[in-house]
C-alpha cells in the first residue's frame, strides 16, 4: 500500500448504511496527487453518496477517510473545504436568486478570513472581485456577471457549478456528473473545459457517459451496489466480464 | 446586494425628503402625532434588527420582543433602583441582550423553519415569564414606573417630547447605519448565501452555524437597543412590553415593509404604529385589523411595501432575492 501521506485522497473500508440499505459498502480507494479518476456505475450504485462521504456532508457509518494525509473522517464539510477540497453537484446547487458574480464572490471569499469582516462593504475588496471574474472567465461565463442565476440556461448553470468549485483554488475537485442534462454540443464544450483545468488539480469525476469518462481520465473505478467491482485503466475495465455484464446485460 | 450600487437617484431624493420631514416637522406636530413618530422610530430599530434574522438569514423569529424587554428592564431597574447613569444603563442593556442572545442562539440555531419559530417563541416566553414572576427584581405585573428621561451629560435636556424625539431619530439613524454597514459587508453577504443555500455554503467552506450565531447575536443586541430607547421613552416598563403580541407585530412590520431591505421594515414599523393607534380610537378589535393587514400583505404584496414600491417605480417585478426569505 502507498504511504497515505503522499496521497491526495485515501478511503479505507468506507461504508454508509441507510437503515438496512448499504449504499456504500466497504469502499477502499487511493488517489495520488494530480490524478484524474472516473467513478462509473449504474444508477443507484452509490456514487453520489460516496461523494457526500468524501465531502463530509454525510458521516460514514464505517471506515476511514484521509485527505492529503490527514484523517478527516469526523471533520465537517467546511473544514474539509479548508484543506483544499471542492465539489460540484449533479443536481445544480447554486444560489438561484443571486447574480452570477454574487455566486462567485461567495465562493471566492469562502476560505478567506475576510468572510467575517462586517465593518466595511464587500465592494471595498477588489481582490475578491478579480478572483471571481477570473473564475467566471475560466469557465466561459465572462460577461454574464449581472445575470440572475435562475435566468441562466441549464448549460450555463453547469458552467457556474464548475466556477464555484474552482473559485477557492482547490487541490482536490469532486465533479458529480458535470455533463448531466447537457446537449451533445454543450457536453463537448464542458469536456473541453475540464480537460484544460490545471493538471496539478486532482480530479474525481462521476460520469454516466462512458465516452466522456474515458476522454477525461485514464483510470476508472466501477461501483455496483455500493461496492468497487473493478478498478483500472480504461481498456482493462471495459474488458472486465463483470463490468460488461452490468452495463450490457448477461449473455 | 453584492454589487451595492448606491441607491438610485430617485430613491436618494425620496429618502432625503423623508429625512428632511422627520427633521423639520416636529415643532408643527401635535404632541399625539409626535409621540407616535417617536414610537415608530423605536419600533423601527426593533423591526430592522429582526430583519437581519428574517430577511437576511431567512430565520423567522417569534421571540424578538424578549430583547426589547431585556433592554427596557435593564434601564428600568438600573435607573429607578440604583439611579444609574444613562450611558451605564445603555451599556448594560446592550450587554444583557447580547448575552441572552448568545445563550438562546445555542438552543434556537439547532432548528430551522417552523421549529426555529417555535423555539424562539418559547425562549421569548421564558423572558416574559421572568419579568412576570421575578417580582423582587421586576415588580411583576405592576411594572417599573418612574423611569426618568436620559441624561447623557450633553448640554441638552431630553425631558421634553421634542428633544427626546430628536434623540430617538439620532439613535434610529445610528442603528440603521450599523445594520446597513453589516448587510453590505462580506459577512452580510454570507448571511444571504446561507439563506439561499445552506448546504452549498457548507461545502464551499463556510462554518454556517458560526455565521448564523454571530448574526443572531447582532440581531438580539440591536433589539436590546430598541428596548433601552423604549424604557426612556415610555417611562414605564412592564411584562406587556414583551408579550407575544409584540413579537408578532415586529414580524409583521418586517413582512409589511419588505424583507431584507432594512428601510422597508422601518417603514413597516411606522405603518403598524400609526395604524394601531389610529384604528384603536374607533375599535377595540385592533388585532382583527392586524390579521387582515397580515393576510393582505402575504397575498397581494409578498415583497412588502418596499417591493411594491420598486414595482411601481420601475414597472418591473422586484428582484425577489433582495427581499424574500
Amino acid at each position: 500500500m502507498t504511504d497515505p501521506g503522499a496521497l491526495a485522497l485515501s478511503l479505507s473500508g468506507v461504508s454508509k448504511a441507510f437503515g438496512g440499505l448499504c449504499a456504500v459498502d466497504g469502499v477502499s480507494l487511493d488517489v495520488t496527487p494530480g490524478e484524474r479518476r472516473a467513478i462509473i456505475g449504474p444508477n443507484g450504485a452509490g456514487k453520489t453518496t460516496l461523494f457526500s462521504l468524501i465531502s463530509g456532508e454525510q458521516p460514514p457509518t464505517d471506515g476511514r477517510i484521509t485527505l492529503f494525509g490527514r484523517d478527516v473522517t469526523r471533520l465537517p464539510p467546511h473544514r474539509r473545504a479548508a484543506l483544499g477540497m471542492a465539489r460540484t453537484y449533479q443536481i445544480t446547487n447554486l444560489f438561484p436568486r443571486l447574480t452570477v458574480l454574487e455566486n462567485c464572490l461567495l465562493a471566492v471569499q469562502a476560505l478567506k478570513p475576510t468572510k467575517f469582516h462586517l465593518h466595511r462593504a464587500l465592494s471595498r475588496y477588489p481582490g475578491l472581485f478579480e478572483r471571481a471574474r477570473s473564475a467566471l472567465e475560466a469557465v466561459g461565463l465572462a460577461g454574464k456577471d449581472g445575470e440572475t442565476v435562475r435566468n441562466l440556461s441549464h448549460g450555463e448553470q453547469r458552467q457556474l457549478e464548475i466556477a464555484l468549485a474552482l473559485a477557492g483554488a482547490p487541490k482536490l475537485l469532486l465533479l458529480d456528473e458535470p455533463t448531466a442534462g447537457l446537449s451533445p454540443a454543450e457536453s463537448h464544450l464542458m469536456t473541453g473545459l475540464l480537460k484544460r483545468l490545471d493538471p496539478a488539480i486532482t480530479i474525481l469525476v462521476i460520469e454516466h457517459d462512458m465516452d466522456v469518462a474515458f476522454e477525461l481520465t485514464k483510470r476508472v473505478t466501477v461501483l455496483h451496489f455500493g461496492k468497487v467491482i473493478a478498478d483500472g485503466l480504461g481498456d482493462e475495465v471495459k474488458a472486465n466480464p463483470l463490468v460488461q455484464e452490468i452495463y450490457l446485460g448477461r449473455e | 446586494m453584492i454589487r451595492l450600487p448606491l441607491l438610485p437617484r430617485h430613491r436618494q431624493i425620496g429618502l432625503g425628503i423623508i429625512l428632511l420631514l422627520l427633521i423639520v416637522s416636529p415643532p408643527f406636530l401635535s404632541s399625539f402625532l409626535l409621540s407616535l413618530l417617536t414610537q415608530a422610530l423605536i419600533y423601527g430599530v426593533l423591526a430592522m434588527s429582526l430583519d437581519l434574522l428574517v430577511g437576511y438569514l431567512g430565520l423567522p423569529s417569534l421571540g424578538h420582543a424578549a430583547y426589547l424587554g431585556l433592554g427596557a428592564y435593564s434601564v428600568g431597574v438600573l435607573t429607578t433602583r440604583y439611579g444609574a447613569n444613562s450611558w451605564l444603563a445603555l451599556a448594560v442593556g446592550l450587554l444583557l441582550a447580547m448575552a441572552v442572545a448568545a445563550v438562546f442562539g445555542l438552543v434556537a440555531l439547532r432548528a430551522t423553519g417552523v421549529y426555529f419559530l417555535m423555539i424562539t417563541l418559547a425562549l421569548g416566553m421564558v423572558i416574559w415569564g421572568l419579568a412576570h414572576r421575578w417580582v423582587s427584581m421586576t415588580q411583576g405585573d405592576n411594572g417599573i414606573s418612574g423611569v426618568p428621561r436620559p441624561d447623557l451629560g450633553l448640554p441638552w435636556s431630553f425631558a421634553k417630547a421634542i428633544p427626546f424625539y430628536y434623540l430617538s431619530l439620532v439613535a434610529f439613524l445610528f442603528a440603521l447605519w450599523v445594520l446597513w454597514v453589516i448587510v453590505r459587508s462580506p459577512f452580510g453577504q454570507s448571511l444571504v448565501g446561507i439563506r439561499e443555500s445552506e448546504s452549498r455554503m457548507r461545502t464551499l467552506g463556510y462554518n454556517v452555524w458560526l455565521h448564523k450565531y454571530i448574526g443572531f447575536i447582532i440581531a438580539g443586541t440591536v433589539g436590546g437597543f430598541s428596548g433601552v430607547l423604549w424604557a426612556y421613552y415610555n417611562g414605564f416598563v412592564s411584562p406587556a412590553n414583551m408579550e407575544l403580541a409584540t413579537s408578532v407585530e415586529a414580524l409583521l412590520m418586517v413582512a409589511l415593509g419588505g424583507r431584507a431591505t432594512l428601510l422597508g421594515p422601518a417603514i413597516g414599523a411606522a405603518a403598524i404604529v400609526f395604524l394601531k393607534n389610529l384604528v384603536s380610537v374607533y375599535t377595540h378589535r385592533w388585532v382583527l385589523i392586524l390579521g387582515a393587514v397580515y393576510i393582505g400583505t402575504i397575498v397581494y404584496a409578498p415583497e412588502g411595501i418596499a417591493g411594491a414600491f420598486t414595482q411601481l417605480t420601475k414597472g418591473v417585478k422586484p428582484e425577489p432575492l433582495r427581499s424574500k426569505v
